[in-house]
């Protein structure tokens, strides 16, 4: 026999074993804390749970590619395997640490396959061993694969939220528009936020372009620069630009950092910014005589 | 919850790419605020934070900066040391002045810089790298210094 029909024999010998003993490994399993930890509804929910992980690996040893991630074995196990990880990354488990469980189950199996073979000297003893290991090697990689592709299909949602967080350009009034600037300014950001201003000022026929940056934690001589240059864009489209919201701790690091921000119109709220812009439109806003 | 003033433990953050500046000001911020420092102070240190860790990336090509706890008898301080092993400063005092720039901002980074801490030191060796190292002091009256 060549070196790989002895591996694929002691393969499909292994998945023999673990279709025979499904309901064994599956009651051992189910008190590892992989599986019992996660499904804590019933210890029936946890015993249904490990045979389907172990018919997986049945198939997979059958199929005698043991060292395979993407065999179409797992694909049934895939799934529940993504929610277990999803479960112990929720509950503050490191990839590490879920790896670590993984690794736990081999022992009760190892002990079963050791007890199961007539001569423990033999070495197909060893060779069937040596195979079980390769195959859990195997899972635990399916596991970390898993966890890795839901660390990343979250980190893409959260950037795709981010960017829908970005800028809004709101009508205060007739010729008045405000963006609410939040979060960090970097190039790319201040680039987005002086594109919609533009437009909200063209499409809107704005007059005044208020520019509120109330919620914006740090502004350093890179975040001035960017918004002296939206104002200096805005003033090019006819639109007058008022910056509001700095805050007085901003304020003060604005003055002793050196930048002179004297270029452009500046009022401490958006209320006065929108105050300044209305009384400059000749629009005067006023208590109902009745109701004093 | 309230975050516990605890002790704010040494570390060493790389400064590789614009979303490690963002990292870089929200740790300052969290050291700043653990240590005692009040909102002024936490802001002006995070914008001259921002402005050397800016430096590092754009002049120095990248590096990292070692936020350090620092006290002296009862005070309590935070030191930031931005390093980097870029080109270099050619003329420091040049390049300490209002207004001067190499690379298209305000020319306020390092002298803006220097204007909102208590400590400054600059170590640069032409071809090799640049270390700027500032330290502000919690809550300390800052030292007046002449020709603010």
């Amino acid at each position: 026999m060549s070196e790989q029909e002895t591996v694929e024999s002691t393969a499909r010998r292994l998945g023999a074993f673990l279709e025979l003993r499904r309901e064994q490994i599956a009651q051992r399993w189910a008190d590892a804390p992989l599986f019992r930890t996660v499904f804590t509804v019933s210890r029936e929910e946890a015993v249904e749970a490990c045979k389907a992980v172990v018919d997986a690996l049945a198939g997979v040893a059958s199929s005698g590619r043991l060292e395979d991630i993407t065999s179409s074995g797992f694909d049934s196990v895939r799934d529940q395997l993504g929610r277990m990880t999803d479960a112990w990354t929720r509950m503050g488990a490191s990839p590490a640490r879920i790896a670590d469980e993984v690794a736990a189950l081999r022992s009760p199996v190892a002990e079963l396959l050791r007890a199961e073979s007539p001569d423990p000297a033999a070495p197909e003893a060893a060779e069937g061993l040596l195979a079980f290991t390769a195959l859990m090697g195997t899972l635990r990689l399916v596991v970390m694969q898993t966890a890795l592709t839901s660390g990343e299909e979250l980190i893409e949602r959260q950037r795709q939220q981010l960017l829908e967080v970005a800028t809004p350009v709101i009508s205060l009034w007739e010729g008045v528009v405000a963006v609410p600037l939040i979060g960090t300014l970097d190039s790319a950001r201040s680039q987005v936020v002086m594109e919609s201003l533009l437009e909200g000022i063209v499409a809107r026929r704005a007059q005044y372009a208020i520019l509120d940056i109330t919620g914006v934690p740090t502004v350093d001589s890179l975040v001035a620069q960017h918004l002296m240059k939206t104002v200096a864009a805005a003033r090019l489209m006819g639109a007058e630009c008022i910056v509001s919201g700095i805050r007085p701790a901003i304020a003060q690091t604005i003055v002793q950092l050196g930048i002179d921000l004297s270029p452009v119109l500046t009022r401490a709220s958006l209320a006065d910014a929108l105050a300044y812009a209305l009384s400059r439109l000749g629009i005067e806003v006023s208590p109902r005589a009745s109701t004093r | 919850m309230m975050a516990v003033p605890g002790p704010v433990t040494a570390a060493r953050l790389p400064i590789r790419s614009d979303a490690d500046l963002a990292w870089v000001r929200q740790q300052v911020r969290q050291c700043a605020a653990d240590l005692g420092f009040g909102l002024v102070q936490q802001t002006k240190l995070v914008t001259a934070a921002s402005e050397l860790a800016r430096n590092t990336l754009v002049h120095g090509g990248g590096g990292h900066v070692d936020v350090t706890p620092v006290t002296r008898g009862v005070t309590r301080g935070l030191r930031l040391s931005f390093a980097d092993s870029g080109p270099g400063i050619r003329d420091v005092e040049l390049a300490m002045t209002d207004g001067y720039t190499s690379g298209g901002g305000l020319g306020l980074g390092l002298s803006g810089a220097r204007r909102l801490v208590d400590e400054f030191g600059i170590d640069t060796v032409p071809g090799r790298g640049t270390t700027v190292t500032v330290t502000a002091w919690a809550p300390g009256v800052p030292t007046a210094r002449p020709g603010l």
